[in-house]
């Protein structure tokens, strides 16, 4: 299959506009100003199916149409690039080898939206890659691609980076929004829906990377072109991050709906030292961890959902039978424990509650309550709260109970793991 | 305190948002860059170049953790322990990092060069383990490319 986000991604001078220039770069938005209204381009994006590539799985087009087309409020565009969902890596290759690519993305949406302004919240730790990016849009605004005026069609946008500060929440949209503002990032109780009240109070449509550094290649090759390409209800191609236990661990780009099998086994190499396949975690650790007999599953929004996980982000975390799943379980809450920004009470006060029991288990101090004792935190924390942190947190917990109930009996029972990684460390 | 020409680039961001209070993280990264940690009187000082109060900073800072206080080591070794760096051996790589330093997670050497912090996913899980010594990322990490690392920076070489 031809590459479309990863086609120019290891020219070595492709983040500087000449060469993305030169490589067909900025045409889709010549094409775009030229040739297509805001509404037209809103169809177009609507027609290719493209759904949001940060891990939801919302329909772009859709996401644009409920901007209010009456307020007279300026309207915001914002890249979510704050990439912090463990296992994901995506973005980062997106933001450091094709700014510009991105950045042709952002000018279309925030043309499509009516936005003067736009943001790319990127995370802290990404500092090349914020350095890349603002290089970039030096080079935009001297080639006349943003400021006022753009390509001669009257629309203008101002764009700047904006760098986070170490705190995973920051990738759901309103406490995004929360950190922009100078604020705590704790997430804001919706409905009012950013498209109506975000960014200082105004209409704002905040997208992922990934979503965002398709649209050129939508608006070349039209909606249809992209509706055609992976599954009919998952169009286009998906990157995935590879991660784990696999001989070729790295970002591939390949059609939504490649199974597991062809992703671990074709792309990734296999599984690592010739070891046999124990789980998957296919979407970030925020998804349900699936179990080795279902490496056909077709890697989509739709068949991972009915199979029981879900594609999320598409890190795809591959673990070998020397796994220990209390070990994961308990590392991810950790992970969830430290993240939860302290709002919500059954989120501040549950991860924290799981993260020691699961820390007795895997300490050999279990007790035998304990496996119901999750279950019903879980089931206490689970959609009571403002964002989905809390639902990400209680995911591995009651997916790995589920699906390897038996390693943790035997963790309390013998008060120790089943399996060992071994020394990994060379 | 900082000097005039950190105060002049932090003055120069206090108008480019819509947002009064938005200026405070670009501060605190120039702060970060430029100085390499903070303390009470560089949040003071922050709060009155950027027309905030010293209240309004403490209260969005303390919610961050990408900013370390004074007192943190010339290079701050970050080393990420989540499920993917795990899986390739992570946990003897921070216990590996605690031997050659002789301090533990959370610690500094008493000569003030090196803190160790034990950190979340950094987004670079395909190339695990990793580990960020200041802004900088080191992948994909063996014990010999720690000595090397640790060595070039006692040796004083920039990174």
């Amino acid at each position: 299959m031809e590459k479309i986000l990863f086609k120019h991604i290891d020219v070595p001078d492709q983040y500087q506009i000449d060469t993305y220039i030169r490589n067909g770069g900025y045409r889709a938005l010549s094409k775009a100003l030229k040739e297509h209204s805001p509404d037209e381009l809103i169809e177009i994006v609507k027609k290719s199916g493209l759904r949001g590539r940060g891990g939801a799985g919302f329909p772009a087009g859709m996401k644009w149409g409920f901007v209010p087309k009456d307020s007279p409020k300026p309207r915001f565009l914002l890249c979510n690039a704050d990439e912090g969902e463990p296992g994901t890596f995506k973005d980062r290759t997106l933001i450091e080898n094709d700014p510009h690519q991105l950045i042709e993305g952002i000018i279309i949406a925030a043309y499509a939206i009516g936005a003067h302004r736009a943001f790319i919240y990127i995370r802290g730790e990404f500092y090349f890659g914020a350095r890349r990016l603002e290089q970039a849009i030096r080079e935009c605004y001297e080639k006349g691609y943003l400021g006022k005026n753009i390509l001669g069609s009257g629309f203008d946008l101002d764009l700047s980076v904006y760098r986070g500060a170490g705190a995973y929440v920051c990738g759901e949209e309103t406490s995004l929004m929360e950190s922009i503002e100078g604020n705590r990032a704790n997430p804001r109780l919706k409905p009012p829906f950013p498209a109506s009240v975000g960014l200082y109070q105004n209409p704002t449509v905040i997208n992922n990377v990934e979503t965002l550094s398709n649209l050129s290649h939508i608006v070349l090759n039209g909606g249809d072109w992209y509706a055609g390409l992976g599954m009919p209800k998952s169009t286009g191609t998906k990157i995935f991050s590879l991660s784990g236990h696999v001989n070729k661990p790295g970002n591939y780009e390949l059609p939504m709906g490649v199974t597991l099998r062809e992703l671990i086994y074709e792309h990734g190499g296999g599984i690592k030292d010739g070891r046999k396949l124990k789980a998957v975690i296919p979407g970030g650790v925020s998804t349900p961890v699936l179990t080795a007999d279902l490496i056909d599953v077709k890697m989509d929004f739709d068949s991972l959902y009915e199979a029981g996980s879900l594609l999320g982000s598409g890190a795809t975390i591959v673990m070998d039978e020397t796994t220990c799943m209390i070990k994961v379980a308990y590392r991810i809450s950790k992970f969830f424990e430290h993240e939860s920004c302290g709002k919500c009470v059954p989120c501040r006060e549950g991860t924290r509650w799981i993260r020691q029991i699961m820390g007795r288990i895997e300490n050999g101090k279990g007790r035998e309550e304990d496996i119901e004792l999750l279950r019903d935190i879980c089931t206490n924390i689970a959609g009571k709260t403002v964002c989905p942190l809390a639902d990400g947190a209680v995911v591995p917990i009651t997916s790995t109970i589920e699906k390897f109930r038996d390693e943790y009996e035997y963790h309390i029972k013998h008060k120790k793991c089943m399996v060992d990684l071994g020394e990994r460390f060379v | 305190m900082l000097n005039e020409a950190t105060q002049k680039k932090i003055v120069e961001l206090k108008n480019r948002f819509p947002g009064r209070k938005s200026a405070i993280l670009p501060a605190m990264h120039v702060v970060l860059e430029e100085v390499g940690f903070y303390n009470r009187d560089i949040l003071k000082q922050v709060a009155e170049l950027l027309a905030v109060s010293e209240m309004e900073m403490a209260e969005t800072l303390s919610f961050y953790t990408y900013f370390p206080k004074e007192g943190v080591g010339k290079y701050h070794v970050q080393v990420c322990t989540n499920v993917s760096c795990m899986l390739c051996g992570a946990e003897q790589l921070a216990k590996y990092l605690e031997e050659k330093l002789g301090i533990k997670a959370g610690q500094t050497t008493p000569d003030g060069f090196f803190t160790l912090t034990e950190v979340e996913c950094l987004g670079s899980c395909g190339t695990a383990p990793v580990m960020q010594i200041n802004q900088k990322y080191y992948e994909n990490l063996t014990r010999a490319k720690v000595d090397e690392i640790l060595a070039g920076l006692r040796e004083g070489k920039e990174i």
